[in-house]
C-alpha cells in the first residue's frame, strides 16, 4: 500500500515536471548559434554573443513572440547538435545546400553573400585552375567553401581550421598563401580590422549552385514543418516591417539578402 | 552483384557504408599520419628522457630543479594547450617568423604538432624511467660494486637495463596515451586519423560514419601496441615471473584476454 503511494507521488511528481518541461519548450525557442564568425556572431570579452545572426534571431524570436535561447555550438557539430535536439533552429550563417539538406530542412534563404579569395596585397596569386595549383588555401571545415574548392580546384592543397579565426590567424602569419570564404565576413571580419590590412581580395565572385546554393538559411529538424513555416513567415514580417533593414544598416553598407 | 550489394547497404544500413568505402584510402593515410606523428614523438621523447631520468635520478640540485620544472610544465598543462602555444602562440612574434627555422619548421603544422608530442611524452617517461631507477633493488648495485664497475658502468650496465625492464608496463600506457593524444593533431589542421573524421563530417555531415570509422582504426592501432608490449614484456620480463608460471602455459581464461 505505502509502496503504491510513493509510486503515485512519483508519477504525479513526473507528469508536473514534464508538462513544465513542455511549457518551457513552447516558450522558449533554442537556436544554435557560432560565436566565431564576425561580423555575423562573435563572443564579447564579457561573453555575451554580438552580430548580424544574433540579432536575426533575437528579431525573429520577437516576431514568434518567444524567448530566444542562444546556445553555442562548434560549427562541424552544429548539424549533429540540432539533430540531438540540443536545439531547435540553427541560425548561424549557414547556407542551403543540397548535402545539408540531406540531412535537415531549411527556411528560405535570410541572406546571400557571394565567396571571394583574399590573399596578401600584391601576392601576384592568380585565381585559375593553374595559379592555385600547389598552392595551400585556408577554410573553414565543413562549410560551402570547402565543397567549392573540392569540386573546383581538386588540385589545390585544402587546409582546413575549426573556425574562420583561425583561418585569418594562419594567413596572417603566412602559413596558407590565400583563404576562402563569404566575402563579407572576409571583409567586415578581416580585411576591415588591423590584422587584415596588408591583405585584399583577390579574383571576383566564386560561385556554384551545387556547393553554395541559395544563400543562408535556417535549419530544423525534417520532422519540425511548423517550426520552419512559422521561420519563413517571420523572415518574411522582418523584411516587411522594416526591422531586417535596421539591423542590415547597422552592419553592412548594402542589402545582403540579395536578389 | 556488387550493385546489389551497394543497394542492399544503402537500403538496410545505418551507417552508410558505401561512403566510407569510398574514403577509406583517406582514413588509411589519416592513420599513418597519426602513427608517423605518434611514433617519431615517442623515440625523440624516448631518446630526450633518458639523460633527464638520471638526472631526475641524481642528486645535483643544479640540474635537477630544471628538469624537475619542465617535467612539471609539461605534466601540469593539457597536451592541447602545449601544441595552440606552439603553433599560434610562437607565430605571433614577427622575429619568431624572420628566423631560419622558421619556414622548414615552426610554419608547418606537422612540426609544431611532433615537438610539442615530444616534449610532451619526453616528461612522462622521464617520470616514469626515474620512479623505475630509484627502485633498482639495492643487492643488484651492491653486487655490480663489489664487482668493481664504476658509477657509470653500473648505471649503463646494471641500473639503466633493469629499470628498462621494470618500466616496460607502465610504459605501454604511456604509448597509448600518446597515440589517443595525437588527436589534437587535427585541431591544427593536420589530417590525421580523427582530422579525416572530420572531415568526412565536414563534407557529408555525417558524424557518425566518420567518427566511428575513426574509432575502429584507433582501437586496432591499440590493440596491436598492447599485443605488442605483452609479448615484450613476456620476452624481457621473465626473470621477474614465479617460475612454474614460465614453464606452465597459464589456463585460458576470461582475464587472458586483457588489452
Amino acid at each position: 500500500m505505502k509502496y503504491r503511494n510513493i509510486i503515485k507521488a512519483f508519477t504525479a511528481v513526473a507528469l508536473v515536471l514534464g508538462l513544465a518541461g513542455n511549457s518551457v519548450q513552447a516558450a522558449d525557442l533554442r537556436v544554435g548559434v557560432e560565436g566565431a564568425y564576425p561580423p555575423f556572431s562573435w563572443k564579447e570579452a564579457d561573453g555575451t554573443l554580438k552580430g548580424f545572426d544574433i540579432e536575426i534571431a533575437e528579431a525573429v524570436c520577437a516576431e514568434l513572440k518567444r524567448k530566444c535561447v542562444l546556445i553555442e555550438q562548434d560549427w562541424d557539430g552544429m548539424i549533429p547538435a540540432l539533430l540531438a535536439r540540443k536545439f531547435d533552429t540553427i541560425i548561424a550563417s549557414m547556407s542551403i545546400t543540397e548535402e545539408r539538406k540531406k540531412r535537415v530542412d531549411f527556411s528560405d534563404k535570410y541572406y546571400n553573400t557571394p565567396a571571394k579569395f583574399v590573399a596578401k596585397k600584391g601576392s601576384g596569386l592568380e585565381i585559375s585552375k593553374a595559379g592555385l595549383k600547389g598552392k595551400r588555401v585556408g577554410l573553414q571545415r565543413g562549410t560551402t567553401h570547402q565543397c567549392y574548392m573540392e569540386k573546383i580546384y581538386p588540385d589545390t592543397e585544402l587546409v582546413l581550421y575549426g573556425t574562420q579565426e583561425e583561418v585569418f590567424q594562419d594567413l596572417v602569419i603566412g602559413r596558407i598563401d590565400a583563404q576562402f570564404s563569404d566575402s563579407i565576413a572576409a571583409d567586415d571580419g578581416f580585411l576591415k580590422v588591423d590584422a587584415g590590412k596588408d591583405f585584399e581580395f583577390i579574383g571576383g565572385d566564386q560561385h556554384d549552385e551545387a556547393c553554395h546554393g541559395p544563400g543562408a538559411g535556417m535549419a530544423v529538424r525534417k520532422a519540425d514543418t511548423d517550426l520552419r513555416d512559422q521561420l519563413n513567415a517571420a523572415i518574411k514580417a522582418i523584411r516587411d516591417n522594416g526591422t531586417y533593414q535596421k539591423i542590415n544598416a547597422k552592419y553592412f553598407e548594402f542589402d545582403i539578402f540579395g536578389g | 552483384m556488387g550493385e546489389s550489394i551497394i543497394a542492399f547497404l544503402n537500403t538496410w544500413s545505418p551507417l552508410d557504408l558505401v561512403l566510407i568505402a569510398q574514403n577509406f584510402d583517406r582514413f588509411l593515410y589519416g592513420a599513418l599520419v597519426t602513427l608517423q606523428l605518434t611514433v617519431i614523438a615517442l623515440i625523440v621523447g624516448g631518446l630526450l628522457s633518458v639523460p633527464l631520468a638520471i638526472i631526475r635520478a641524481g642528486k645535483n640540485p643544479w640540474l635537477n630543479a630544471p628538469v624537475w620544472a619542465f617535467t612539471y610544465l609539461f605534466r601540469g598543462t593539457p597536451l592541447l594547450v602545449q601544441t595552440y602555444l606552439i603553433y599560434y602562440g610562437i607565430g605571433q612574434f614577427e622575429w619568431i617568423r624572420e628566423t631560419a627555422i622558421w619556414d622548414p619548421i615552426l610554419s608547418q603544422a606537422w612540426w609544431c604538432a611532433l615537438i610539442a608530442f615530444s616534449l610532451n611524452t619526453a616528461a612522462y617517461t622521464t617520470e616514469l624511467l626515474r620512479g623505475s631507477i630509484i627502485t633498482t633493488s639495492r643487492g643488484e648495485i651492491e653486487a655490480a660494486k663489489a664487482c668493481g664497475l664504476g658509477k657509470w658502468m653500473r648505471m649503463r650496465r646494471i641500473v639503466l637495463p633493469s629499470s628498462f625492464r621494470r618500466a616496460l608496463p607502465a610504459y605501454s600506457n604511456e604509448v597509448i596515451f600518446m597515440l589517443h593524444g595525437s588527436v589534437v593533431a587535427s585541431t591544427i589542421t593536420i589530417q590525421d586519423l580523427l582530422g579525416v573524421g572530420r572531415w568526412l563530417n565536414g563534407r557529408y555531415y555525417l558524424a557518425y560514419e566518420g567518427f566511428i570509422t575513426a574509432a575502429v582504426l584507433y582501437l586496432i592501432i591499440v590493440l596491436l601496441i598492447s599485443r605488442g608490449f605483452r609479448l615484450w614484456e613476456s620476452r624481457w620480463l621473465k626473470h621477474l615471473y614465479p617460475l612454474d608460471a614460465v614453464k606452465t602455459k597459464p589456463k585460458k581464461s576470461l582475464a587472458s584476454f586483457r588489452i
